[in-house]
């Protein structure tokens, strides 16, 4: 189903979002939260593209600031050949259609006095797509079947439902527009281990079936690994890996990738260890350190981390890395 | 391993429900031996939490302990008198949460809620306990600390607020740590941090741990033998290579292979069909049988009894015959 070479669905270019922070009576702006701080991506046709990081390190702005749940500061984002960025409201809304949004927490985001058929039907019926009463009930029930859901359980509300089974709603709202891009915010996140195989088999069923194209915001390293064709790293609001799925996991270029990687827990009996290589906390985004950003807590760092901030520099095999360690002028120095 | 520290028999702990009293915890046995870290694994609302909860007479109401014995270190825990419980808890077992901002007082600093906890158990001045206090959060790698002492919760870190519980629960030198899904509120290279610290801890204290868990990858880490939980019963108990390895029950072979950590890509993952059933619905017989693929006739009537095998691998399952009975 996926061709090798096509044009991205969705191009990111030099995103960025700031948050103000306000202070005092007037609310005077005394400083910004760099939240998305440069960040560049494509997402494959019919592809998954994931972006992985620890909490606060901007992943989650950066698939609002797609679908314009939140307004981006400054950059490019290039969907089906126009500039959302550029768009009006307005003019944006016949493109919503195209995209779509599934959550980490299916009950806050299912609205709790709407009945199942309706909250699927919902955007149906915004964008004129069924005609009678009747017509919406068959194209619900459809869905429903399609998410292996019972459609003879449309007039529940969500209440009635348990945590995987919410989730299928959310993924049928999702669907029910067809959908070309779906922005998977930690979909399966809080599910248990059972029912997160299943929601992650019917991911990957529509998208044979549909061709979709995923973002799949996410923290979970073998989530990752199993679903994603191309993997972005986040650390502080940038990305600092940007490689193919089976490369980043085989030869990891970042240091805070190989960090990551060797704090995630294995399930291999025979390789238990968990090593802490990344100590310390993630500094605030508000005022991330000077150099490069990751320098607080890099088991690699040297003195050009703490003067120049690094750029991304291209790795063997494809794919980029924000390390001096992968930049081609790179003089190694004895420390 | 020697002797058994915590030994649990026949526990069953009951919920009122619509159908009437549902025994969440229902029958359990259990043993932890001196020095050893063992996991209680399971999906939510299996149980694991009410187990923790009842070792420590701590299970909220309308809930209640119908029944069962619960040793400790030569007590009986269920028989204790309420004083005598109450210097069991904290003092000889502690216990550390999944999310600390809940088990911290928001309006008091720090350190003086690990002063208080202290004092509480040890005679202690002030001053003494809050030297107490910084050596407890040196040992526990909270960076500065004694400055440390006067912030608040909020004004720290999710990793440095677990810290200060595991300092807290360690204030008292307690013989069984209850760690209560203590890394998964965090992020994956601070939950590695802790995990690396409760290791360093237990070597130092030879100290006894029950972890409650669902992530099989932190089992794999730093358990020594596992318990897996399924609806109120414990269906497997064995070393963690025997669990991970060769697990018996087909609820906890069903867990290990739907998870895309061993999956192939591309490749569809194995699922353990429905979904995990409330314990008003909970099915008579074996309460795996609705979803279990080697269910047949006995499983949906008959409770199965416990089997193990010479290398003290248990599982209770009809599917799997170990030629021995309990």
């Amino acid at each position: 189903m996926t061709p090798a070479i096509q044009e991205p669905i969705l191009r990111v270019e030099a995103l960025r979002c700031y948050f103000p922070i306000r202070r005092g009576l007037l609310q005077r702006t005394v400083g910004h939260v760099f939240a998305v701080d440069g960040v560049d991506l494509e997402v494959p046709a019919s592809g998954t593209l994931a972006l992985v990081g620890e909490s606060g390190c901007g992943k989650t702005t950066v698939g609002r600031s797609i679908l314009r749940i939140v307004d981006g500061s400054a950059g490019h984002i290039w969907f089906q050949g126009q500039d959302l960025m550029a768009l009006s409201q307005e003019q944006l809304r016949p493109l919503r259609r195209a995209m779509q949004m599934i959550f980490q927490d299916p009950m806050t985001s299912l609205n709790p006095r709407m009945r199942v058929r309706d909250i699927i039907a919902e955007g149906l019926r915004s964008f004129d797509l069924v005609k009678t009463n009747a017509e919406c009930a068959d194209r619900v029930a459809s869905l429903m079947t399609r998410v292996k859901l019972d459609p003879r359980q449309m007039m529940r509300y969500p209440h009635e439902f348990s945590g995987g089974q919410r989730q299928r709603i959310g993924i049928a709202r999702a669907l029910a527009v067809e959908p070309k891009l779906i922005v998977c915010d930690e979909a399966v996140s809080a599910l248990d281990v059972s029912i997160q195989a299943q929601i992650l088999n019917l991911l990957r069923e529509l998208q044979q079936q549909d061709g979709l194209s995923y973002l799949f915001i996410a923290h979970d390293l073998s989530v990752v690994r199993y679903l994603a064709d191309w993997v972005c790293v986040m650390y502080l609001g940038q990305i600092v890996e940007s490689r193919q799925t089976e490369q980043l996991f085989a030869d990891p270029a970042h240091p805070y990738t190989r960090g990551l990687l060797k704090a995630a827990p294995s399930i291999d009996p025979q390789n238990p260890t968990v090593t802490a290589r990344v100590q310390g906390e993630v500094p605030s985004p508000a005022n991330p350190p000077p150099g490069c950003h990751f320098n607080t807590r890099c088991p690699e760092v040297f003195d050009r981390c703490y003067t120049e901030e690094p750029d991304l520099y291209p790795v063997s095999g494809g794919g980029t890395s924000r390390c001096f360690l992968a930049d081609p002028h790179h003089v190694p120095t004895p420390r | 391993m020697n002797e058994a520290l915590l030994d649990i028999s026949r526990l069953t702990t009951s919920f009122p429900s619509e159908v009437g009293r549902v025994s969440v915890v229902d029958d359990i046995d259990l043993t932890i031996s001196r020095g050893e870290v063992l996991a209680l694994v399971g999906e939510s609302g299996c149980g694991k939490s009410i187990t923790a909860m009842s070792i420590l007479r701590l299970v909220p109401r309308p809930g209640r302990i119908e029944g069962g014995c619960i040793r400790f270190d030569g007590k009986d825990l269920l028989s204790l008198s309420v004083p005598d419980i109450r210097a069991v808890r904290g003092r000889d077992i502690s216990m550390i949460f999944q999310e600390p901002m809940t088990s911290l007082n928001p309006v008091f600093r720090v350190g003086d809620q690990v002063i208080e906890a202290i004092r509480l158990h040890q005679p202690l001045s002030r001053r003494e306990a809050a030297a107490r206090v910084v050596e407890l959060f040196q040992q526990v790698g909270i960076p500065d600390a004694e400055a440390r002492l006067s912030s608040y919760p909020h004004q720290l870190s999710g990793g440095l607020r677990q810290r200060v519980m595991i300092a807290m629960a360690l204030s008292t030198r307690p013989k069984l740590l209850i760690a209560d899904e203590p890394t998964t509120a965090l992020d994956v290279t601070i939950q590695a941090q802790i995990l690396e610290l409760l290791k360093e801890l237990r070597a130092k204290f030879q100290m006894t741990i029950l972890l409650i868990t669902h992530d099989f990858g932190v089992v794999n880490a730093i358990a020594d033998r596992v318990a897996v939980m399924y609806a109120g019963k414990i269906v497997e108990t064995g070393t963690r290579l025997q669990i991970l390895s060769e697990p018996l029950h087909p609820y906890t072979a069903g867990l290990l292979s739907s998870m895309p950590g061993r999956a192939e890509r591309g490749k569809p993952l194995s699922e353990i069909p429905g979904v995990v059933p409330s314990p008003s619905e909970w099915p008579a017989g074996c309460r795996f049988s609705t979803r279990c693929r080697r269910a047949f006739e006995p499983c949906h009537t008959a409770v199965p009894e416990r089997q193990h095998d010479v290398n003290a691998h248990e599982v209770s399952c009809h599917a799997v015959s170990l030629g021995n009975g309990p």
